[in-house]
């Protein structure tokens, strides 16, 4: 179970993060969703420690992370970010294997490349890409490939930046399905932050509204259509007029 | 416009050049402490090596050799003056090593090797391929940084032994075909009056000036901004850093070895 108490961040004036409380319990799928720049990618950051929090307190069932070795930490961890962050000069099976190469996860090459070649078609990614350089992918198999680096090492928890930005609607619902499968095939704790309502109901078990600095709402996602909350509302139906301002 | 503010100004801009500098020697010692600290990624390393050293061959050896030719000139016309024409190769041989073979080729590193450490680490950066390395349990600074710095340290005296020979080749060629000096004469003059501290002298140069140059670059990679105006300003600073600290480490490294 992840759980958030308090958290808050500022950079400079910028209060990102206000005291943010929140839990994801093990084995779900929470979703956190939220306009530009209010703090999401951040609130992750804090999560995976790439971030430093000034205050609250973030445990990862029922350990403070501040306090736990970095590395098994992380090793319990898997991240899909959203430009995938492949490794530009190394082989898609070495970007995928890069756990399993190195490190206290360290396996012998060929079985590291089996491996990943095996989670690159777990992605639906052929054999033959292996060998090619991500400078050689088009956007979704890029995406495709950070998946796969990101369960590589068979993590408990993952999390997923902005899945779907920048692929065109088919290839998004491509990589929804592939985040569901993999989430309930794994039974692992994920969380996803974006602002495609489409993914979010593909998704979610529960979901998370980031507002202001702090979680406005929190429910399951059967329950999000009737919030209630007039800021969910207006997000979720993409509305211009409501109580969150929007630069015209 | 208060009394103060010129006061509170300066006061503002040594504390920020305290806070950089102090952050620098942060990144330098933390740099150091890594190179001995398990694990080390010798692909990397040997990828740097390859890199940094092989590929600045070309460019360090042509400044060598022209840089040795043109002093050999420069000796033989300045020397007319006081009929000390006779001078040229042991000029040619103790100036390219001990000052311009180590201080010029480690420019031109700076100039292509800081720019491309810092152009690589920031886009890393930038596409958040460091956080990545992150996330993935591995440390930026002992995958990408203290590879870099140590091959770097390791290379450039190796390109500095190398552009010595090839400078004093370049002041050989000169003399002999331009300036009219017997062959025997100008070889027999270059090792009669060059010394072993001469060539070591500058090769220790350079490699304070490897270390300096690829500290640099990934110093500024990993502080690069966001964006292309983020990374362009990295590189920028990255190669102009560099190059200072080469002139004022030749400085203090010229008056330790040879002021007494």
């Amino acid at each position: 179970m992840i759980q958030l108490t308090q958290v808050q961040k500022a950079f400079g004036s910028n209060r990102v993060l206000q005291g943010v409380d929140l839990t994801v319990p093990t084995g779900e799928s929470m979703v956190i969703i939220g306009g530009s720049g209010t703090g999401k990618s951040v609130l992750l950051k804090c999560i995976l420690g790439l971030v430093t929090p000034d205050s609250g307190r973030i445990e990862i069932d029922g350990q403070d992370v501040a306090q736990t070795d970095r590395d098994a930490f992380l090793a319990r961890f898997g991240m899909l970010f959203q430009g995938a962050a492949l490794f530009d000069s190394l082989t898609v099976w070495q970007n995928v294997a890069f756990r399993l190469l190195r490190g206290a996860q360290k396996k012998p090459k060929a079985e590291a490349r089996e491996i990943a070649i095996e989670k690159l078609r777990r992605v639906g990614l052929k054999p033959e890409v292996a060998d090619l350089f991500p400078a050689e992918l088009s956007g979704g198999m890029q995406k495709r490939v950070g998946l796969a680096r990101a369960i590589a090492a068979e993590p408990e928890i993952i999390f997923f930046d902005e899945p779907t930005t920048g692929l065109d609607p088919i290839m998004a619902g491509v990589i929804n399905e592939l985040i569901r499968e993999i989430v309930v095939e794994m039974g692992v704790t994920a969380m996803t932050i974006t602002h495609d309502m489409t993914s979010v109901r593909a998704i979610a078990d529960r979901v998370a509204m980031l507002y202001g600095g702090l979680i406005r709402w929190t429910g399951p996602v059967a329950e999000m259509d009737a919030s209630g909350d007039p800021y969910v509302d207006q997000f979720i139906h993409g509305r211009a007029e409501g109580p969150i301002e929007s630069v015209r | 416009m208060s009394l103060t503010t010129p006061v509170a100004t300066t006061g503002r801009i040594t504390l920020g050049l305290l806070a950089a500098v102090g952050r620098v020697a942060m990144f330098a010692a933390s740099t150091v402490a890594n190179l001995f600290r398990p694990p080390f990624y010798w692909r990397e390393f040997l990828s740097s090596l390859i890199q940094i050293g092989y590929f600045s061959l070309p460019v360090v050896g042509m400044t060598a050799f022209f840089t040795g030719g043109a002093l050999a000139l420069q000796i033989y016309s300045g020397g007319a003056r006081f009929n000390a024409e006779s001078v040229v190769p042991s000029i040619v041989a103790i100036g390219m090593t001990r000052e311009l073979g180590p201080v010029l080729g480690g420019l031109m590193v700076a100039a292509r090797v800081a720019s491309s450490i810092a152009a690589e680490i920031g886009t890393m950066k930038v596409t958040e391929q460091i956080d990545a390395l992150v996330t993935l349990s591995t440390s930026p600074m002992k995958y990408l940084t203290v590879p870099r710095v140590l091959a770097a340290t390791i290379a450039v005296p190796v390109l500095v032994g190398i552009g010595d020979a090839i400078g004093i080749m370049g002041g050989f060629i000169v003399g002999v075909n331009r300036l009219g000096f017997n062959e025997a004469a100008y070889l027999t003059n270059t090792y009669d009056y060059l010394q072993s501290w001469d060539v070591v002298s500058g090769m220790i140069k350079g490699a304070v000036f490897g270390f300096l140059v690829a500290l640099a670059g990934c110093y500024y990679g990993m502080t690069s901004g966001r964006g292309a105006q983020g990374v362009g300003r990295a590189t920028k600073a990255a190669v102009v850093a560099a190059s200072v600290l080469i002139l004022a480490s030749n400085y203090l490294l010229t008056e330790m070895f040879f002021s007494s």
